[in-house]
């Protein structure tokens, strides 16, 4: 049960690490992102090729996976640099389901949809599962703890202000001289490499990596964390990891109640409480639970 | 190899005839209501398996069923509407845009659950392909591209002729304006919503027919149907009807060059390509 409950705290930091990268992307520079499991994809692929075809060590290759997926990102904002919400969101829809077409079919590379099995983990094999566990749920909090603080001061910096202007209002942004542009793409940079950090994690912690790990879905669930904790503040984006395996989790218990019902049957409830949850959140608390201040100057006296 | 070109160019125009009714069903939506409708893809699966009961359970022949796909999807997609995406729609288009991809997942995993994920096929008599000219073209996908024609006509006429149609184009055209007309825009949205998710559901059943049924029937030819709407232009029906002609062709002709499983890649390059060249799709408005 513990052990259980430590693989959980491992997904939540894995989740929580991509509601902070796509807080950067969507959160800060209001760029609508439906593909960054394309991101954590890049991320996960790159790291697990490169430690076993090329016995490449772990910190090398997890940095090899951040630039690859930071790459990406400055490569899909220049492509995508003058489309605004609908169009933005059906292209990045549209670049994730290619990165897993890729991952299923390029066979001599990713080994298509049978994966990357035998991915090396630190200190997989000297540990029990339970301490192989707890190293990755102290390595993924760290992370998220570690990120979210830098993500929280760029934030706030000069930076961090462009950004949100970019946000609320491109045009005011070029006219006050900022080079929207060169922004964006830093933006869809730090944010595509944070989700890549994630998939390298992911893929060491899993061992195995495949296209079906990729899907949409998994978009969504980042979505529901972002949404679900708070857009636009880093601790919201922490928080929302935790929501999402509670609710991914909690759900495990309708096989208990319902034991009439078929595992496909199951597994259809707990994919549709995701949807509704997201749904709600969007109904009765669209700010988040830990929302973003409002920083919009008062003209009351 | 010219024989070859002339058989991928029918194929894609086959292809693309499928495409062209729910990529008109969701741009029709986006012209009314301003918002990409993700429900799209979970509408074309429900309509889809509207077809399975009424044609395989019930034994109605195919057109019955095409018009149950229709008339079913429809309903869906207007309840739905009314339970949850009208009210988010006044906090924005794209809150509006990402509780619709929820809601095609909580429809998608209601047709799972009631139906399961094994594949389906509907019952049709089978024919032999036709060959002519060393061309072979198959009679079943001659008639879903003639059941697309019909439709689209169908809706071109009550688009251009009738008091209802006119009343979605003036609302498409300018809200405010048909508002001041006394157009009432809740019945205009949800007739949009009706004939855009009936489309849908059309549209899943016909690609259903030339492919099988299970529950991602609808999202794995979304790809192909939101390229063929931007590339048309989003909010254009004459452009979504281009552009549905231009993704199938050009998934067909990528075969020269490509591994069949990148087709719905070509989808994604046809979007790029676009919008690089000319923002506004080829009838639309612009992407910026």
């Amino acid at each position: 049960m513990e052990n259980y409950l430590l693989a959980m705290a491992v997904f939540a930091a894995f989740y929580a690490l991509m509601a902070l990268g796509l807080n950067v992307i969507w959160g800060l520079a209001g760029m609508v992102n439906l593909g960054l499991v394309g991101f954590f994809a890049i991320g996960a692929y790159t790291s697990a090729l490169l430690t076993v075809k090329l016995q490449v060590a772990m910190p090398l290759a997890w940095i090899a996976a951040v630039a690859a997926a930071a790459a990406c990102g400055i490569a899909v904002a220049l492509l995508t640099a003058r489309l605004k919400g609908d169009y933005l969101a059906i292209v990045t829809l549209g670049f994730a389901e290619v990165i897993r077409l890729i991952a299923s079919n390029e066979l001599w590379l990713t080994g298509g949809t049978n994966g990357i099995s035998n991915i090396p983990g630190p200190w997989r094999g000297v540990l029990s599962p339970e301490g192989f566990n707890i190293v990755f749920a102290a390595l993924g909090w760290g992370s998220v703890a570690v990120i979210a603080l830098l993500l929280g001061r760029l934030s706030a910096s000069p930076f961090g202000r462009v950004l949100r202007a970019i946000r609320e209002d491109e045009m005011v942004a070029a006219v006050a001289g900022k080079r929207v542009l060169a922004f964006k793409v830093q933006a869809f940079a730090v944010g595509a490499a944070v989700l890549g950090f994630a998939g390298a994690l992911y893929a060491h912690y899993n061992a195995f990596v495949a296209p079906d790990g990729f899907t949409a879905l998994i978009t969504i669930y980042v979505v529901l964390a972002l949404t679900a904790g708070g857009t636009g503040t880093m601790r919201g984006a922490a928080l929302g990891g935790v929501v999402v395996i509670a609710l991914t989790e909690g759900s495990r218990f309708l096989a208990g109640v319902l034991p009439e019902l078929r595992p496909v049957q199951i597994a259809s409830l707990r994919e549709a409480v995701i949807g509704v949850a997201l749904i709600v959140v969007l109904y009765i608390r669209p700010q988040g639970i830990l929302p973003e201040r409002a920083r919009t100057l008062s003209l009351e006296p | 190899m010219a024989d070859e070109l002339l058989q991928l160019l029918i194929n894609g125009l086959l292809a693309g005839a499928l495409l062209t009714v729910p990529a008109i069903g969701f741009t029709a939506i986006y012209a009314v209501l301003r918002f990409a409708n993700f429900a799209v893809a979970s509408h074309a699966t429900i309509g889809a398996y509207a077809g399975i009961v009424t044609n395989v359970w019930l034994g109605w022949p195919a057109p019955a069923s095409l018009a149950a796909a229709f008339v079913v999807a429809g309903c869906v997609g207007v309840l739905t509407d009314e339970l949850v995406l009208r009210r988010l729609r006044p906090a924005g288009a794209l809150t509006a845009a990402i509780a619709s991809v929820a809601l095609t997942i909580v429809l998608e995993n209601v047709v799972r659950f009631a139906f399961g994920n094994d594949p389906r096929g509907y019952d049709l008599p089978v024919f032999r392909d036709w060959r002519f000219l060393g061309l072979h073209v198959g009679p079943q996908e001659v008639r879903n591209a003639a059941a697309a024609l019909v439709v689209m006509t169908i809706l071109f006429l009550f688009l251009a002729f009738t008091r209802t149609g006119k009343m979605m184009r003036a609302v498409a055209d300018n809200p405010t304006l048909a508002a001041l007309k006394g157009i009432d825009a809740i019945t205009v949205a949800r007739l949009a919503t009706f004939v855009g998710m009936g489309l849908a559901g059309f549209g899943g059943m016909l690609i259903g027919m030339d492919t099988s049924v299970d529950p991602l029937t609808g999202f794995r030819v979304m790809l192909s149907v939101f390229a063929a709407a931007v590339v048309g232009g989003l909010g254009s029906i004459p452009g979504a009807v281009a552009g549905a002609f231009v993704v199938g062709v050009g998934e067909e002709l990528s075969g020269l060059v490509l591994d069949p499983s990148y087709r719905t890649a070509v989808g994604f390059a046809a979007i790029l390509v676009t919008l690089s060249f000319r923002p506004r799709g080829l009838f639309g408005e612009r992407a910026y």
